[in-house]
């Protein structure tokens, strides 16, 4: 009997870090059901961080801010049900020189280009000069793969073994 | 620089044991000897001779050839393995053993990676008999033990998926299906294969784009083969799909990370130099860890997991790291 094990807000286990020899901080080990059970809506926190590249664990639940990059980001649904709005803004709204997602002062003036429908492993292109919208009717879990930028939200000394 | 490598002819007797003709062809490259018979792959170097179990060599050297070297050191166990210098190779004996590289036993040798590769890829297939296939896990596939019989081209010369912006957007990674010989795997029949609902407008199809990732992987028919699935920049999203044991300890010449999908998988940490046991990592779904730059690791995968691998593909690192101009782990707190 195959029992495939995928975690959630719900249900989730954390496994752990036995340390010989070193120090536990420096492998940086979180959950994102954790994560995403103790953040607010939408707050982009930093579950890994590679120089300039992040991952950020976002709890879906509610409508969020729009948000627009410069470059492409992708959102990996890991819990829950949530879709994506996509907008062509009449501009860039972000500059090419500035990384990482920007919060919108509200829905941009633009085409409609569709929208999403995620559900547990979809994963979707959140593409650049596009702005997106999460809809969630209940929590859910979202992993978006991104640059640091204004949005990102850092706390590795609560989420991480120590 | 070394020679370029050679083949020899299939062996026969040699100073290393008696053996029948077993109907193998034997390998150089620089001063590596390389010659297998029933069950074991042996290899000379200056000063020393290694022995390896033929399946976990294969094993080892199929992600060796696949991956193109990777990132940093492939260790095949605690004393052979490559270390990648993008553009050339080091083929090392021992340079990664406390003990070895203290009795100045150890020894290394630097090639053109793309003769290494040729090479490794002739041996691979030289040395692979049909019904084994080596980045398959140990229950799906037959035994690689015996004299040479027949071979497996088409396993070992498998191509790393490596989507340019996604997998499938047009002109991208495609899709697995049935249809294209990708099926369920055994192991994760349980997995939905629903596809995500996609409302493009007229002219946006390119840019609206999502996928089944979970699906995708759950059709891959190899293991501990990291491909690439999302990018942004240099950020690589590498998920694969894990079961057994990983055939190499992959020695980091980065910080690599790792999100545990689903499922479990228990990590052997050790120093990268010594191969001195640093930490023992054992990672359930959602979890998130890195994998400094200064240790090896070797996974263990009781049941088919999902783990996606996340790379930083900037070339610039590997000198940083080792330069300590950046710090072997990822965060300060």
């Amino acid at each position: 009997m195959v029992n495939t094990v995928f975690g959630s807000l719900e249900n989730y286990e954390k496994g752990s870090v036995d340390i010989i020899d070193g120090d536990p901080k420096h492998y940086c080990f979180s959950n994102v059901f954790e994560v995403a059970s103790q953040s607010k809506p939408y707050e982009r926190v930093a579950v890994g961080k590679n120089l300039k590249y992040v991952m950020e664990a976002t709890r879906t639940e509610g409508t969020s801010p729009w948000y627009s990059a410069s470059h492409d980001e992708s959102a990996l649904c890991m819990d829950g049900e949530v879709e994506v709005h996509y907008i062509k803004p009449e501009a860039a709204p972000v500059p090419e020189s500035k990384e990482g997602a920007v919060k919108l002062a509200g829905e941009p003036a633009g085409k409609k280009m569709g929208w999403v429908k995620l559900r547990r492993g979809h994963q979707a292109l959140l593409p650049k000069n596009a702005a997106y919208q999460f809809r969630a009717a209940h929590p859910g879990v979202v992993l978006i793969q991104t640059i640091q930028g204004d949005c990102t939200v850092e706390r590795w000394g609560d989420i991480c073994l120590k | 620089m070394s020679a370029p490598t050679t083949v020899r002819e299939p062996m026969t007797k040699t100073a290393l044991r008696a053996a029948t003709d077993l109907g193998y062809k034997s390998f150089t490259a620089g001063k590596f000897t390389f010659e297998r018979d029933e069950y074991f792959a042996h290899i000379t170097f200056p000063g020393g001779r290694h022995i390896m179990a033929v399946d976990a060599f294969l094993r080892a050297l199929m992600r060796d050839v696949a991956w193109g070297f990777f990132y940093g050191t492939v260790n095949f166990d605690n004393v052979f393995g490559t270390g990648n210098h993008y553009g050339t190779v080091e083929r090392v004996a021992g340079l990664f053993n406390k003990a070895y590289k203290d009795a100045n036993r150890h020894y290394v040798e630097k090639f053109q990676s793309k003769d290494l590769k040729a090479t490794f890829e002739a041996m691979l297939d030289d040395w692979t008999n049909e019904g084994f296939d080596p980045f398959a896990a140990p229950e799906e596939t037959g035994r690689p033990f015996g004299p040479k019989k027949g071979n497996n081209t088409a396993a070992v010369q498998r191509q790393r998926v490596v989507a340019q912006r996604m997998v499938g957007i047009k002109g991208d990674t495609p899709h697995r299906s049935d249809a294209a010989g990708f099926p369920v795997n055994r192991q994760f029949v349980d997995v939905p294969q629903d596809e995500p609902e996609i409302h493009a407008e007229p002219g946006f199809e390119g840019e609206v784009h999502a996928f089944n990732l979970y699906g995708y992987l759950s059709r891959s028919d190899v293991t501990w083969n990291p491909s690439v699935c999302a990018g942004v920049k240099d950020s690589l999203m590498c998920p694969t799909t894990e079961e057994y044991i990983l055939p190499i300890i992959h020695g980091n010449d980065r910080v690599e990370w790792f999100i545990q999908a689903s499922d479990e998988i228990i990590w052997d940490i050790d120093d990268k130099n010594t191969g001195a046991p640093v930490a023992k990592v054992t990672m359930k779904a959602g979890d998130v860890a890195a994998m400094p730059a200064n240790i090896r690791h070797r996974g263990y995968s009781p049941k088919r997991s999902m783990l996606l691998v996340w790379e930083n593909n900037d070339g610039r690192l590997p000198s940083m790291y080792a330069k300590q101009e950046l710090k072997p782990y990822p965060v300060e707190f």
